[in-house]
């Protein structure tokens, strides 16, 4: 009896090996990320299990997301990406109407759980751009870059509207990596780049007043030290302090003594460089470089254009919140509430990028070699 | 939604391959991406390394004061006469209150804050830290405190806190001596070192407790303190723990002080006694006095205008700070500089006849005996207190040398006793009187300041110095209070050495018999009779008359009520026992006294009380059998009167004005 189970897992074990649904070298860098975040987390959070249990908890949620995903094939996500980015789209709508959250209007109440509409558009959003490039001659002429600029334009126009700047950042950055991926020509990019820097000083003028007090007090911080400068001030001396090699595990002490706030969400890449150092800094950031390379190594083995583009933008908008929140950590970039994946505490991102890396998995296993 | 795909003239390969290029551009950009981003860590983790470590470590990092606690003051017996007791206070956290106005308000209706409370607070608001606690009410009664209890929770950041407060158990009795500590205001803060007043409340106002304050402070400790973000101390580090302020002895026993306020009967005057072979303060009277706990937490604004208001002036030291003319206080001191400048030889004679006149002059100089002295020696002249001998050994010493021999006792200048506001006095000269009035010298200042008169002023303590130097063989020390030390962990009181301030002043032990001589018959048979009867030891002493006012009728002559001479009188007495080897020298003076034998009691029950306290084998063996038996005895207690008609009217000038005699 035991002998013959023995046998069996084996074999199934042989299979799953010879023929992994999922990437495995993914799936380990994602694991380190996942275990770097819990640690980070259970300091900055002064060792509650409730929160470190909690945000483990997601992410064996996420987890088995990715594994349901990974059997979905991309022809099938390809067949309903309208549908869903006009129900996601549908749903920022009404989320502009009816929704609820402090200060902005982000979050829907389904009962159960609040969730951002927004999140959803992430994901959507690189599938709409995919699903409207693949069947299109590319590299796209003009029309073809009108049209998509469209796509991504009104919900990410919907999203700077909540106000939430940092995921409308998100979500237009990864309709953009589609159109880039897409082979769009150099000079229509420079042209684009151009007229975008020509805008800058006209969408100043759309912004919020505290939206604008954050750039500028990102410019210069200690004109206003105990107000707007105070999580560039402390989030930067938490940052600086940590040196090369770190105060070591649990000796955060800007965290621990609460100078520097929100410690276990947008600002827990502080914590993590405080307690790790340069050291640690460098390890994580290419643990990222190489999650972001597996990703698009996985978009070059994609089978279809519409695979290609959406495991290219998914890896690519990836970078997006490394750079956004690492930047806005290190006090060069304003603070906006983009999260550092998977190491920031919270619910919607971390399933939302487990979702995507969900749908990676579905087009490694469907790759070229399978069709 | 979108046209039907015309796969024709797509290109999957081609697509593929621009798909790779893309894909690696977008892969390096990232890279660079990354790259600028750990550039950025770079720039804040090594090269400003070092100074965000500090700006962590300062936010983190707080040192708190502990401030040290305040050294006691005791008698020589070691009776306590300034001491700590635990009291309790109303403390405010600035940063937890919102609105202070409205906070003040609601606690006055709790606990009663009067308008001096809430200024000093809101003072001390404006100098703190916001984390400090700043205090608002010193000295909870129970009262407060159980009415604050119940109302606690309606004043977030608001709470009572123990500390200790200081005591002056003897009250009025030390009051011009010890003096009282008050709370630290902002004029303090100019002066006192931030490092060591950080956490003290209070510090010396007045007497000691001023003049000693650095002894008594001590040095405060410190904790290290890590505190979070709103302040609050989470761990202490470390902790230095602060250094207690010396102990101090004084060298007054409280018995003799009292015994010394006592002989007052209320009466305004001042008395000081020191040991003439050391300087040490043995009492030191100042009447009337005052409570000096009162000032401790903030004296109240009625009690401050009852001090202040009253018209005997408790407030003012006036061993210290009160200036009278010395009269014939002086006169002992003057012939001693005869003998020192060579000018008289003890057995010099003048003849007194009741009037003295300079050459050329119509208005003359009197004696106070009608009909003078006789022919007096050196002697005879400080025990009659003849004023003749004296007008003219000052005109034949000239003011020159008078001045310059005077001011060696510390006439007209501070005897640098251990306390603070100590008032010069004025020591007639030329230099003095061209610095205060157009006048040139007239030889007629000369005349009468021989006799203590004119210009002259002095401090009772001045002429407690003075005396006590001439009773120690002319050897000065400068007075002092102070006689020990005690800081924690030493076993016994260190003594604060005191050598003398100069060599003696005397160049002859034969000079300093003379003198002695004169003074010990102003006891037996002089202008002090019969005021030491009965003490066991011989008593060297002198008498003091001083005009309160120049004299502007001729009412003097007429009328010799002695209520009437009261009001214009200073009645002074100075003298040291035992005479021979003398251990205590004391003057003593009243601002309201006929003659100058009225303060002559007050040095008795000043020697008697000292004497109570000396242990035999301290002293000599008594000089005197208790009832002496003199060639001329003592006129009985029952027949005064006509005694003090001839005896007692002494010292004073029938000028017009003594202040100002024109040539």
């Amino acid at each position: 009896m035991i002998d013959e189970l023995q046998v069996r897992l084996v074999a199934l074990a042989k299979r799953v090996l010879r023929r992994p649904r999922v990437d495995l070298l993914l799936v380990a860098g994602l694991l380190l990320l996942a275990a770097a975040g819990l640690v980070t987390l259970y300091s900055a959070s002064g060792g509650d299990l409730s929160v470190v249990g909690g945000q483990a908890a997601r992410f064996v949620f996420g987890g088995i997301l990715v594994l349901l995903l990974s059997r979905v094939p991309p022809t099938l996500l390809r067949t309903w990406t309208p549908w869903l980015y006009l129900g996601s789209t549908a749903l920022l709508v009404v989320v502009t109407v009816l929704g609820e959250g402090h200060g902005a209007n982000r979050w829907l109440n389904l009962g159960v759980m609040r969730f951002q509409p927004s999140e959803l558009l992430k994901l959507t959003m690189p599938m709409m751009v995919a699903w409207y490039l693949h069947p299109r001659q590319l590299p796209p002429g003009w029309k073809d870059i009108a049209v998509v600029g469209l796509l991504i334009a009104i919900p990410a126009g919907l999203i700077a509207e909540q106000p939430d700047l940092g995921t409308a950042l998100l979500v237009a950055a990864a309709g953009a990596f589609a159109l880039f991926l897409s082979g769009m020509a150099w000079w229509r990019i420079g042209l684009l780049l151009g007229a975008v820097a020509g805008a800058v000083p006209v969408a100043w003028h759309f912004l919020h007043e505290y939206q604008r007090n954050r750039v500028r007090t990102l410019l210069d911080p200690e004109s206003d030290p105990l107000g707007n400068g105070w999580h560039i001030i402390q989030s930067q001396i938490a940052v600086g302090s940590g040196g090369v090699f770190g105060k070591g595990f649990e000796h955060s002490t800007q965290s621990r003594l609460e100078f520097l706030p929100e410690h276990t969400t947008d600002f827990i890449f502080a914590v993590f460089s405080e307690e790790f150092g340069l050291v640690g800094v460098a390890a994580i950031m290419l643990l990222y470089a190489f999650i972001i390379g597996r990703c698009l190594w996985i978009a070059m083995e994609a089978r279809d254009t519409y695979s290609r583009l959406l495991a290219g933008a998914i890896g690519m908008s990836f970078f997006v919140y490394v750079f956004v929140n690492g930047g806005m950590v290190a006090g060069l970039l304003p603070v906006v509430g983009v999260p550092m994946p998977l190491v920031s505490y919270g619910g919607t991102s971390a399933v939302s990028l487990l979702t995507g890396f969900g749908v990676l998995m579905s087009i490694h296993a469907h790759r070229k070699t399978r069709d | 939604m979108a046209t039907k795909p015309i796969r024709s003239i797509k290109d999957p390969r081609g697509e593929s391959a621009q798909f790779r290029r893309r894909a690696l551009v977008g892969f390096l950009l990232i890279l660079a991406g990354l790259g600028a981003l750990v550039g950025r860590y770079v720039y804040l983790q090594v090269m400003r390394y070092n100074e965000f470590a500090v700006r962590s470590d300062s936010n983190r990092i707080k040192l708190r004061p502990i401030p040290p606690t305040r050294g006691l003051i005791y008698d020589r017996q070691g009776v306590v006469l300034a001491d700590n007791v635990p009291a309790f206070r109303l403390e405010v956290v600035p940063e937890q209150v919102d609105d202070m106005d409205a906070m003040l308000a609601q606690l006055a209706q709790v606990v009663p804050l009067d308008k001096d409370d809430i200024d000093a607070f809101k003072k001390q608001l404006r100098l703190n830290r916001r984390f400090d606690n700043v205090p608002l009410k010193m000295h909870l009664s129970e009262d407060d405190i159980d009415r604050f209890a119940v109302n606690q929770w309606r004043f977030h950041g608001v709470q009572v806190a123990s500390y200790f407060t200081r005591r002056y158990p003897l009250s009025e009795l030390f009051a011009h001596v010890v003096g009282y500590v008050g709370r630290i205001d902002e004029n303090d803060l100019d002066r006192l070192d931030p490092l060591l007043y950080k956490g003290t409340t209070h510090v010396g106002r007045s007497g000691i407790e001023r003049s000693y304050e650095e002894m008594l402070h001590g040095t405060p400790g410190y904790e290290v303190d890590e505190v979070n973000a709103d302040g609050q101390t989470q761990r202490v580090i470390e902790t230095h723990p602060p250094t207690p302020g010396k102990n101090l002895y004084l060298s007054i026993d409280a018995r003799l002080q009292k015994a010394a306020t006592d002989a007052f009967e209320g009466r305004v005057g001042s008395a000081v006694a020191i040991d003439p072979r050391n300087g040490q303060v043995l009492a030191l009277v100042s009447v009337p006095s005052y409570d000096p706990n009162l000032f401790v937490n903030g004296i109240s604004h009625a009690d401050y205008a009852a001090l202040m208001g009253a018209t005997d002036k408790p407030l003012l030291n006036r061993a210290l700070q009160g200036a009278y003319p010395p009269g014939s206080t002086v006169k002992p001191f003057l012939a001693l500089g005869g003998l020192e400048y060579g000018i008289r030889r003890p057995e010099d004679t003048v003849l007194s006849t009741g009037q003295f006149c300079l050459p050329g002059q119509t208005r003359c100089y009197r004696d106070d005996d009608r009909g003078g002295n006789g022919v007096v020696n050196m002697v005879r002249a400080i025990q009659h207190s003849t004023n003749t001998y004296f007008y003219k050994l000052a005109l034949d010493m000239g003011i020159d040398r008078l001045s310059a021999w005077m001011s060696r006792f510390s006439f007209g200048d501070r005897t640098g006793i251990d306390l603070t506001g100590e008032a010069k006095g004025v020591l007639p000269s030329r230099a003095w009187k061209a610095a205060h009035s157009k006048f040139g010298w007239f030889p007629g200042e000369t005349v009468i300041a021989g006799i203590g008169q004119g210009y002259w002023e002095v401090t009772p303590v001045q002429l407690a110095h003075a005396v006590a130097t001439l009773a120690g063989h002319g050897v000065p020390y400068a007075p002092r209070l102070v006689m020990s030390t005690k800081a924690l962990g030493e076993l016994q009181p260190q003594p604060l050495p005191n050598p003398p301030t100069g060599p003696s002043l005397i160049t002859k032990p034969s000079e300093w018999g003379v003198i002695n001589e004169g003074m010990r018959a102003v006891i037996t048979a002089g202008t002090g009779k019969g005021q030491f009867d009965g003490f066991p030891y011989e008593v060297a002493g002198k008498t003091g008359t001083a005009e309160r006012f120049s004299r502007t009728s001729d009412a003097y002559d007429t009328n010799k009520n002695s209520a009437y001479l009261a009001a214009r009188h200073r009645a002074w007495f100075e003298g040291f026992t035992p005479a021979e080897d003398p251990h205590i020298a004391a003057a003593a003076m009243l601002e309201a006294g006929a003659w100058g034998k009225d303060a002559a009691p007050i040095v008795r029950k000043i020697f008697d009380a000292w004497l109570s306290e000396q242990s035999p084998d301290s002293l000599p063996p008594p000089q005197l059998p208790v009832a002496p038996p003199r060639a001329r005895p003592a006129p009985s207690a029952s027949a005064p009167s006509e005694e003090m008609m001839q005896d007692g009217t002494e010292d004073l000038p029938a000028q017009a004005s003594s202040a100002g005699a024109t040539p």
